[in-house]
């Protein structure tokens, strides 16, 4: 099968991968370049837990086909810690039991990011609307959502 | 809500102060930085991709299986069918003795369910394996199928499982576990009041976010490591060794991080016939189910059936207690035989009746096989007796709370299976709730206790 160059930023440093022609962005980070931080729930767009940030933007990487991240910033969950130190988020995530066998967390964690990036005082309906294509079978969202609040008051107190 | 604080940290004086304080979990800091390694995170280089031909029908008969298109097509490496299998026919549950053997790993002859793994295929990629699958012609005789308990049981029906022989487990007990406690119809004789209902449920899906699955990685000195997310490690460690005759010394199993299971991970699937492709082909492999194989292959809970009869005094006691349970095991047994059993020792709740009849069947039919799931054996039970519960209140004009304190049991009340209650908490526990609720009763019951004097 054809290979394809593709080069883009994750997590602030520089990917170069020949892959082949259709691979999608979640098999490339995953098996190639070794981010296994998005998770593969359902490969049809339907679970949220390949999450992703394209250049600001919250992304399915099972959807996504590597070749159109030519030149794009890819954030995932892996990069969020900076130097040791957990992201708001995740600190969030830890203290409020957003998390039980952890498989949805990545996702979650990346939508709650876009949703506070843009939104830093969110209400709660906010929160549910932005995790609503993230599927959690295990906590039933309330602490999830907890956690997102909890992170967005961490946040503003920090900035006052 | 007043707790009974003497479990709890802040009163202890013994040191043991763990319970009623918050403790971080040792897994959330590699679940929200990305760094916990579930099965699928291990990537090899060479690694195949196996992919099953699946039984479009519900029962046939396989007249013939042609894998040469298959072999032909770019990418494959190899299909495996029954007879490369060292013991195709195998039950999880022979580790304690529940037999027969009653399922195939690669269907031999015949299929008893829609669904059911017939042939795998292993190719470099995902794609070359999916497109090899649909060129492998199975011929087959299509068979009179039955997806009903009821007609399951009905003499004449078509025979699921020839292991067995007839559509039921045949217990030690015979076709059914029973309970037998006091005298169900002398009971019956003296109630002011019988009712009898008949409860049924569906199967239902774990749909875990991580689907099944298992990357097996050979060592090059015939052992090989199978990175899983079975909630059954060691279950499958001595079945997969069973399947393949092949000690377990040679088996390195790596688990214990599961995507979400609930019971959906206990059964022996995927990692014997992965194992075994690594081994044939020298490769690693990864066998994983896609969303609609783990939504429609993997084991549901059964659907089960639940017929209770009860006598009752106008007083509120109840008298007499008759349940005939029935849980569909789908095809092959897996859990379901002991799911079922557990049922018979649930059924009379946690109430003390003094004449109890209870029988449990596992049943066969041509349905997708049924196995654990979070309290599978009664919790399909619980619902049906406590609905029953709230008729009988109802049926003698009784508050449901209070009809429930007056048959609750106790400490040292005999259980219909033989086992008396030790450490029970439900008058307590009923209380509490009463007071939560804000639910009027009846002072001499918020004043009983679940412990008895001398019990
Ligand atoms: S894996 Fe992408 S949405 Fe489920
Ligand atoms: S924690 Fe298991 S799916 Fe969300």
């Amino acid at each position: 099968m054809a290979k394809v160059p593709v080069q883009f930023t994750l997590n602030g440093s520089e990917k170069a991968e020949f892959i082949e022609s259709g691979t999608t962005l979640l098999h490339a980070l995953r098996d190639k370049i070794g981010d296994t931080s998005p998770k593969g729930g359902c490969h049809q767009g339907t679970c949220g837990a390949c999450s992703v940030i394209i250049d600001g933007e919250l992304k399915l990487c099972c959807l996504t086909l590597a070749e159109t991240c030519n030149g794009a910033d890819i954030r995932t969950t892996a990069g969020l810690a900076q130097g040791g130190v957990l992201h708001p988020l995740q600190r969030a995530f830890l203290d409020a039991f957003a998390t039980q066998c952890g498989f949805c967390t990545p996702g979650m964690i990346m939508a709650a990011k876009v949703l506070l990036d843009r939104t830093p005082n969110p209400s709660r309906e906010d929160v549910v609307e932005a995790l609503s294509g993230n599927i959690c079978r295990c906590t039933g969202y309330e602490p999830i959502i907890q956690a997102v609040l909890l992170a967005a008051r961490a946040n503003s107190q920090n900035a006052a | 809500m007043e707790l009974r604080k003497d479990y709890f940290a802040d009163v202890r004086k013994d040191g043991l102060n763990e319970i009623g304080q918050p403790r971080p979990r040792l897994d959330s800091p590699g679940h929200v930085t990305g760094q916990t390694a579930y099965f699928a995170d291990r990537n090899f280089p060479g690694l195949l991709h196996l992919k099953m031909v699946r039984s479009p029908h519900h029962h046939a008969r396989i007249r013939s299986i042609d894998t040469s298109e298959a072999e032909k097509h770019p990418g494959v490496v190899r299909v495996l069918t029954a007879k490369d299998v060292p013991h195709n026919v195998y039950t999880i549950l022979i580790l304690i003795q529940i037999g027969p053997e009653d399922e195939t790993v690669l269907a031999d002859g015949k299929v008893r369910w829609k669904g059911e793994a017939v042939v795998a295929v292993l190719a470099e990629t995902e794609r070359a394996a999916q497109e090899a699958a649909a060129r492998v012609k199975v011929d087959y005789e299509v068979l009179p199928a039955v997806f009903d308990m009821d007609e399951a049981l009905k003499p004449g029906a078509p025979i699921v499982n020839e292991y067995h022989g007839r559509n039921y487990y045949l217990y030690d007990s015979g076709e059914c576990r029973k309970v037998r406690f006091g005298d169900v119809e002398t009971g019956f004789g003296e109630a002011d009041h019988i009712l009898e209902q008949s409860y049924q449920s569906s199967p239902i899906e774990h749909a875990p976010t991580e689907t099944t699955g298992c990357v097996v990685a050979p060592e090059g000195n015939d052992r090989f490591t199978c990175y899983t997310n079975t909630q059954a490690m060691f279950f499958t460690l001595d079945n997969t060794s069973i399947i393949l005759q092949m000690p377990g010394s040679k088996l390195h199993f790596v688990g214990g991080t599961v995507g979400g299971g609930f019971g959906g991970k206990v059964d022996v699937i995927v990692e014997p016939i992965a194992i075994l492709a690594a081994k044939l082909t020298g490769r690693p492999v990864s066998f994983i189910y896609s969303r609609e194989e783990e939504m429609q292959i993997s084991s549901p809970r059964a659907a089960e059936k639940v017929v209770i009869k009860d006598g009752v005094m106008k007083d509120g006691r109840i008298v007499a207690r008759k349940v005939t349970g029935y849980t569909d095991a789908g095809a092959y047994s897996r859990h379901s035989p002991y799911g079922a059993q557990k049922g018979a020792a649930h059924y009379p709740g946690p109430y003390t009746i003094p004449n109890v009849w209870i029988d449990t069947y596992c049943v066969y039919t041509n349905r997708t096989p049924s196995s654990a799931m979070r309290g599978f054996g009664v919790t399909i039970g619980d619902f049906a007796l406590e609905v029953q519960m709230d008729k009988l209140a109802r049926l003698i004009g009784m508050d449901p709370l209070e009809f429930r304190f007056i048959n609750a049991y106790r400490d040292g009340d005999m259980k219909a299976h033989r086992q008396p209650t030790e450490g029970a908490a439900l008058i307590e526990c009923m209380q509490e709730a009463a007071r939560a609720a804000n639910w009027p009763v009846a002072e001499k019951y918020m004043t009983m206790s679940s412990y008895r004097k001398g019990a």
